[in-house]
């Protein structure tokens, strides 16, 4: 029998087999998301134990690549839309001086917590198609919507940050 | 400055702002935290929601307060 029938028929080592396969790319995949290292280790193990748990609705011919994107991409989703409001973008992912000298510290400050104050699915979308300039039918493969709405998602949440960072004071064109 | 220009300013200004992740390799084998997970709270298959089981009570006292619904309930199988 096949690995990924075995594994859809409950045999553990399969699993373990696949989990080891997958996990450096699903961790890289939610990190980019959530931005926070721990709490990327731990939505990794998430999404095996919700691949485990939906085993059976797996089919063996199909692409387990992209159905473990998925459930990593909702796992993570969960996690931001719980997490809003609540945490920091941390610095250290992108290495000290990362960040472009040239826009004003006060100024990066507020693009970040406009950011972090985007709804949930907005955010998702921002983050791995602005930021870690993702292809948008990947992100749409990911998240399981079409390209279209990707890219729509996209546009409103630009728009919402414009608001917000004119709230907030910051001059857009004035760096 | 139009609307069109001020969101590629903030495309940019956001890029500038929260680079990329660069760092993103796992550091750690996570079979072990696995495998506590999963005794911790085990996936049965045959783990049923408890939505699931109140749809069904529902269900249930209907068809005993309202027999005639059984052959509608059936047509509709």
């Amino acid at each position: 029998m096949e690995l990924l029938e075995r594994f859809a028929a409950g045999d553990l080592e399969a699993f373990e087999a696949l989990f080891r396969q997958h996990q450096k790319e699903v961790y890289a995949w939610i990190v980019r998301i959530v931005r926070d290292t721990g709490i990327a280790e731990d939505l990794t193990v998430e999404t095996f134990w919700r691949i485990h748990k939906y085993r059976a609705r797996f089919d063996p011919a199909g692409n387990f690549r992209a159905w473990t994107r998925r459930i990593a991409t909702n796992a993570a989703f969960d996690h931001l839309r719980k997490a809003r409001r609540e945490t920091e973008l941390p610095e250290d992912l992108a290495g000290p001086g990362a960040a472009d000298p040239a826009v004003r510290r006060e100024t990066r400050e507020q693009i970040k917590q406009a950011f972090l104050h985007l709804p949930a699915k907005y955010r998702l979308v921002a983050t791995l198609a602005l930021i870690e300039e993702e292809p948008y039918n990947e992100i749409a493969e990911a998240v399981g919507i079409s390209a279209g709405l990707v890219k729509m998602r996209v546009y409103r949440a630009v728009r919402i940050l414009r608001k917000q960072l004119s709230s907030l004071g910051v001059e857009v064109g004035a760096r | 400055m139009n609307s069109e220009e001020n969101d590629k300013e903030i495309k940019e200004l956001l890029k500038r702002a929260i680079a990329p992740a660069k760092h993103t390799e796992l550091r750690r084998d996570l079979w072990p935290q696995m495998l506590r997970k999963l005794e911790e709270q085990p996936t049965a298959i045959g783990a049923v929601p408890w939505f699931d089981w109140a749809l069904a009570a529902i269900l249930g006292a209907v068809l005993v307060l309202f027999p005639s619904s059984i052959p509608a309930l059936l047509y509709h199988l």
